[in-house]
């Protein structure tokens, strides 16, 4: 392996983290979309190089997994459940963004300073692609605390599963029966998922989920 | 050491030189792009002689404040832009003049002008320096983060030796460095006002930033005041050529042919990176004076996570 092809690789690892972020960002629900088609397709790009740095075909099947559900199925119907929500015009009130960024970079030197010293006897690329790995997962997880609106959670849970991927293909590369099988029940989730958001606007009329502590008994 | 003052004087001359012809071609390239003729692309020039030549006007209570200010701009901005490597590189002043100078240098030339806005007491002035100092807060340390994302990976905090380390075997591809480029494009769109932050070309007074803090001045005053601005953008076109393109930039050793060839890929890099920033001017409007912060913002978080990255590389190798 040659240090360009390192150097493509920590760029591609790199790309998505950055990519966590711009989703972070975002308070209209058509650029978030499009953006976790962007986080997606950088998840492919990433792991197609990694199946040809390790010369390991079934890893081209993960990215063509990706690329087909999570970079295009998946952001479409999510296009058409929001347009159908009638909820593609409101901008998402993202509790204060120069914060929650901040609490996003805390996230990701966490993530460095527990990873590397845990990984020390792997190789350079793995440690590189776990700690970023663990970066994107957490992301994923502060996007769905920090967002009240339904569509973007299933957005966050989603890029989470795209770091899970990242650090199952650093890591050697998972069986393809696994890879299939989490590919299929992320595509479930989904499906479920989408019920659910229109039995929720049904019920509550709207799918901000404070309506649901409402109707629990809690304080909004 | 003879050929190295030469070289650094030669630099501050062109430089000085160079900067309002840049504007001009940038005013050129912008109006031909919105379909106009657009001024000649020496006008920069004739409007400063033009100042020059004109009355100075200044406010009763004005202190000498106001009228050292933007000579003590235009020094130091000089200075500063004169120390950023554009044709050749081993300046002689470069060992002594890092980028943190360039950023302090930048820094002081702020926090004067800003004074001046508030010197004479005019609601105008008083806006355009709050409003910078606001801008500033942010965009300075974002700067600061590119330039040390840059100088991690480099491992010197001097523009030469950056310049030679990124032609040489170790530079490459890095995400860090893409993150330390763009992090620098915005911030540099900010410093110079330009147009998402701020338009140089209006004079509406509920956006304008720049504009509004020089608002009383005129005359020589102002003519030094424009030099400045025009060497500014100059600098930081200079400093992104300098890192990110550094191919063709003469070093310290070679011959006059060298140095022939430097100048002229120093001029295709300026004209490169001038039509881009026209390009991408026209292409987008001018946002709300409360959204700047956030857009500096990204800026500061883009050199935060360029530096962590860098770390988790250099560590795992």
């Amino acid at each position: 392996m040659t240090p360009l092809d390192g150097d493509i690789a920590h760029l591609l690892a790199g790309s998505l983290v950055l990519v966590s972020f711009l989703l972070l960002y975002q308070d209209r629900m058509f650029a978030l979309l499009n953006f976790f088609a962007m986080h997606a397709c950088v998840l492919a790009f990433s792991v197609g190089w990694q199946a040809y740095l390790q010369r390991a075909p079934h890893l081209f099947i993960t990215a063509l997994i990706a690329l087909l559900f999570k970079g295009m199925i998946i952001p479409v119907a999510l296009h058409r459940i929001v347009v159908r929500l009638g909820i593609h015009r409101t901008i998402e009130t993202v509790v204060s963004i120069g914060p929650t960024m901040l609490f996003g970079m805390a996230l990701v030197a966490l993530s460095v300073v527990v990873m590397l010293p845990v990984t020390q006897s792997s190789g350079a690329f793995v440690r590189e692609d776990l700690a970023f790995a663990l970066s994107v997962v957490l992301l994923g997880f502060l996007m769905m605390v920090t967002r009240r609106n339904a569509v973007s959670q299933v957005i966050g849970f989603m890029s989470l599963e795209n770091g899970l991927v990242l650090a199952a293909t650093g890591a050697r590369g998972m069986p393809l029966v696994v890879e299939i099988s989490v590919g299929f029940s992320v595509l479930i989730a989904f499906l479920v998922v989408g019920i659910f958001l229109f039995r929720i606007r049904e019920r509550f009329d709207t799918v901000d989920l404070q309506a649901l502590d409402m109707a629990r008994g809690e304080s909004a | 050491m003879m050929r190295e003052w030469l070289t650094q004087l030669g630099q501050a001359a062109l430089v000085l030189g160079l900067a309002p012809l840049l504007s001009g071609v940038t005013r050129k390239i912008r109006a031909r792009l919105l379909r106009r003729q657009g001024p000649s692309i020496v006008q920069p020039f004739r409007d400063l002689l033009k100042l020059i030549r004109k009355e100075t006007v200044i406010a009763e209570n004005a202190s000498w404040l106001f009228r050292a200010a933007p000579y003590v701009v235009f020094g130091t901005t000089w200075v500063a832009a004169a120390l950023v490597p554009t044709f050749a590189t081993g300046l002689t002043l470069s060992a002594s003049a890092d980028l943190i100078v360039i950023v302090a240098l930048l820094g002081t030339a702020r926090f004067l002008l800003a004074l001046a806005g508030l010197d004479v007491g005019t609601s105008f002035g008083g806006i355009g320096s709050s409003r910078e100092m606001m801008f500033a807060s942010l965009a300075e340390p974002a700067m600061l983060m590119a330039v040390f994302t840059l100088s991690l990976f480099a491992g010197s905090t001097e523009l030469s030796s950056i310049s030679a380390y990124m032609l040489g075997p170790h530079g490459g591809l890095s995400i860090s460095l893409a993150l330390a480029l763009v992090a620098l494009v915005i911030v540099s769109l900010g410093e110079n006002a330009r147009i998402p932050v701020d338009n140089p070309a209006t004079h509406l007074e509920l956006t304008m930033v720049h504009e509004a803090m020089i608002l009383e001045y005129s005359g020589r005053h102002l003519a030094v005041i424009e030099a400045a601005a025009s060497l500014k953008l100059l600098l930081y076109l200079s400093l992104i050529a300098c890192v990110f393109i550094p191919w063709g930039t003469a070093p310290s050793t070679d011959g006059t042919l060298a140095y022939a060839i430097g100048l002229g890929a120093y001029a295709v890099k300026l004209a490169v990176l001038g039509f881009l920033l026209v390009v991408f001017e026209t292409a987008i409007a001018k946002m709300r004076v409360f959204r700047v912060p956030e857009f500096l913002g990204v800026a500061l978080m883009l050199g935060l996570l360029g530096t962590i990255m860098l770390f988790v590389s250099r560590i795992s190798r």
